[in-house]
């Protein structure tokens, strides 16, 4: 009877499980892709070249980072790509309507601004009751929308932005862009958040059985607001930190990123049907893809090929995922036929 | 129960949604007379119709898809898909007819991949279409790049431009008049469009009664991806042109009627009627908004606009009315409890 559960894996054990991970899996495949384009193009590994791969992977692994939370708890998130487009534009004009402004005045401004936007899709969906794809769909194109009426053919320069705000996104601290470092900090806050704390872990309970987290006492719908809330915010800060990266930003800033954003978490492990994935995973799927990418133009293959492939990455990830858990399920019902 | 509050829900059961477009749509067509003198002439009607037979046959198939309560949001790529196969046939000396069939045939197999990974793996069709979102307009840009072709025979663009003759209708129009009473045939008078319900109403008991899922689903997708294609090459005559991403973010306004058509995405619900009248309103409110000079900005935040409110709407009329019967209920048990200490 004690045998019924599997001891934690500790020692060699641990790194069995580590090595069968998504994220090993990962690692080893952005490892081997990483070596093949060395090999057949040596400039692939120069500073200049990962400095760039790890600005370009940036936004999205920060974007991946809110994604997981609502994929986990088996809702889809459509609009941050219109909130990463109000955001940046906001931004670039709080700089120029009040000169002077400090730079981390502007970050909690976008921050907040995408909170806020975040609070709609919130709203509509627990209060509203509508499902998470209509009204991420909607207010994508609501917010996209208000964002082209705003802007109105307008457009923020590099010169309309104060240099040290614009070091942000190209300047470096131990070989790593700030950029990225931001990253990494909330990488570290969210695996751990989610991993350690209460809070995090009912972001899984309600991706695993939402009928099971009602049960449980779990307040499913302000959890799930703040999910949407935190996605927005998330997205908010890419705004300001996608003005930092490109300098200029126009109404079509960052249309069409959320693809990417969803593929790449979907590709990291955090699975469609909720409940299953880790943030290292998901912006490990972030980093693969973003390494499949540079490969494609390192080997000269057409950029129309990208969003064919991202697509045909996106379902194999799924099939893989679906095929994965039909595993479990099958080993787990021989392990009970034995009880 | 008073004669006042009967009559309130025999008004409440008339009141079904079909009615309330129809009654909106009456609004839209006056107010959009009274608005601008040039809106109720045959011209701008011929214009208006012709502006949403793409959105219109994307929504069709797309109905009986979220009715099943899955969704194929791939609908507007197989379109960009077939529009830029068809350039590319064409450019490559390949006869029309054959080039439109190759891109019908190209177009079912897109869905046919759909209806694959959805059924024969078990996927949610959300995460299939978004994949094949990406997918199929990837191959679009994969097949025409950033060209565009325009040079298709004046015959077939004809077709595209022209009207039934002595009518405003436009002739591609008349496809959608014939798909239309199909999709309303099949779905209200045979047994495969009970068998729909079925699926989407509760897809447990559907298989015990029988209704092979599977392959229903399948046909579905494949329909959806047929007549995606179909939609593809009349925007390519209608437009003459033939580029990779034509119809980018269709799939919004089909799903968008779609949905104010009545047809909820828990499944089990709609009426073609209802998507036929969404699709008229959206198309009337569209061609009022252009005649006033409204910007397209404002066109996209509409059309989002209407997608959550046409979910949000009943889902607050029901949880308020839910509300109004539980204080009815409490104060008869009040009145109740009260009667019986007071003997």
């Amino acid at each position: 009877m004690t045998k019924e559960f599997e001891s934690p894996p500790n020692g060699p054990g641990r790194l069995k499980a580590f090595m069968r991970s998504r994220e090993a899996s990962l690692f080893l495949l952005i490892a081997v892709l990483t070596l093949i384009t060395t090999v057949l193009n040596p400039r692939f590994l120069s500073p200049q070249s990962l400095k760039d791969l790890m600005l370009n992977v940036s936004i999205i692994a920060l974007l991946v980072l809110g994604q997981t939370i609502i994929i986990l708890m088996r809702q889809i998130d459509l609009s941050i790509s219109s909130i990463v487009g109000i955001t940046a534009f906001l931004s670039g004009t709080l700089f120029i309507s009040h000169p002077g402004i400090p730079s981390i005045v502007v970050v909690l401004g976008a921050t907040l601004a995408g909170l806020i936007l975040g609070g709609i899709n919130a709203a509509l969906i627990t209060w509203g009751k509508i499902p998470a794809l209509i009204t991420t769909l909607g207010t994508l194109y609501i917010f996209r929308g208000a964002n082209y009426a705003w802007v109105h053919g307008r457009q923020i320069n590099a010169v309309n932005v104060p240099g040290s705000f614009l070091a942000i996104g190209t300047a470096t601290l131990a070989g790593i862009p700030i950029l990225t470092w931001i990253v990494l900090i909330l990488l570290a806050v969210f695996a751990i958040g989610l991993r350690q704390y209460g809070a995090g872990r009912e972001y899984y309970a309600i991706g695993s059985n939402p009928n099971a987290a009602v049960l449980a006492g779990i307040n499913v719908s302000w959890r799930m607001a703040t999910g949407f809330m935190i996605s927005g915010a998330i997205a908010g800060l890419a705004g300001v930190l996608w003005l930092a990266r490109f300098g200029t930003v126009d109404a079509t800033a960052a249309e069409g990123i959320e693809l990417g954003v969803i593929t790449s978490t979907v590709v990291g492990g955090v699975a469609i049907t909720g409940g299953v994935g880790t943030v290292v995973g998901a912006v490990l799927g972030a980093l693969l893809l973003s390494v499949f990418s540079s490969t494609l133009v390192f080997l000269r293959v057409p950029s129309f090929w990208q969003q064919a492939f991202q697509g045909a990455m996106l379902l194999l990830a799924i099939a893989v995922d679906a095929y994965l858990a039909y595993r479990h399920a099958l080993r787990s019902r021989v392990k009970w036929s034995h009880v | 129960m008073s004669q006042d509050q009967k009559s309130t829900r025999r008004l409440a059961s008339r009141l079904n949604w079909e009615t309330i477009l129809a009654v909106l749509l009456v609004i839209a067509i006056a107010g959009g007379g009274f608005l601008n003198q040039d809106f109720l002439t045959p011209e701008n009607w011929s214009n208006l119709l012709a502006n949403f037979i793409e959105i219109a046959l994307l929504a069709l198939p797309l109905s009986l898809i979220v009715i099943t309560k899955e969704i194929d949001l791939s609908v507007a790529s197989i379109l960009g898909l077939s529009s830029s196969l068809l350039g590319l046939l064409w450019e490559s000396k390949v006869s029309m007819p054959l080039g439109i069939l190759v891109c019908l045939l190209v177009g079912a197999a897109a869905g046919a991949l759909n209806g694959f990974l959805v059924v024969g793996f078990g996927l949610p069709s959300l995460a299939v279409t978004i994949g094949t979102l990406a997918l199929f307009r990837g191959f679009a840009y994969v097949l025409l790049g950033d060209k565009a072709i325009a040079d298709f025979p004046a015959e077939y663009t004809g077709f595209g431009i022209g009207t039934i003759p002595n009518t405003f209708i436009p002739s591609p129009f008349a496809l959608f008049i014939i798909l239309a009473i199909v999709f309303w045939l099949i779905l209200h008078h045979t047994t495969v469009g009970r068998r729909i319900y079925a699926v989407g109403g509760n897809q447990t008991a559907a298989l015990f009664s029988g209704v092979n899922i599977g392959r229903l689903k399948i046909l579905l997708f494949i329909a959806s991806g047929a007549i995606s294609a179909l939609a593809g090459i009349i925007y390519t005559l209608r437009f003459s042109s033939s580029r990779a991403d034509n119809g980018t973010g269709f799939e919004l306004s089909a799903i968008a009627a779609v949905i104010l058509g009545g047809v909820t995405v828990q499944g089990g619900r709609g009426t073609i009627t209802g998507v036929v009248l969404s699709l008229l309103l959206i198309g009337i409110l569209n061609n009022v908004l252009t005649l006033a000079d409204v910007a397209n900005e404002i066109l996209r935040i509409v059309t989002g606009s209407l997608l959550i409110v046409s979910v949000l709407l009943p889902n607050l009329i029901a949880s308020t009315s839910e509300r109004w019967r539980v204080r009815q209920r409490l104060k008869e048990i009040e009145k109740i409890e009260a009667v019986s200490a007071a003997k």
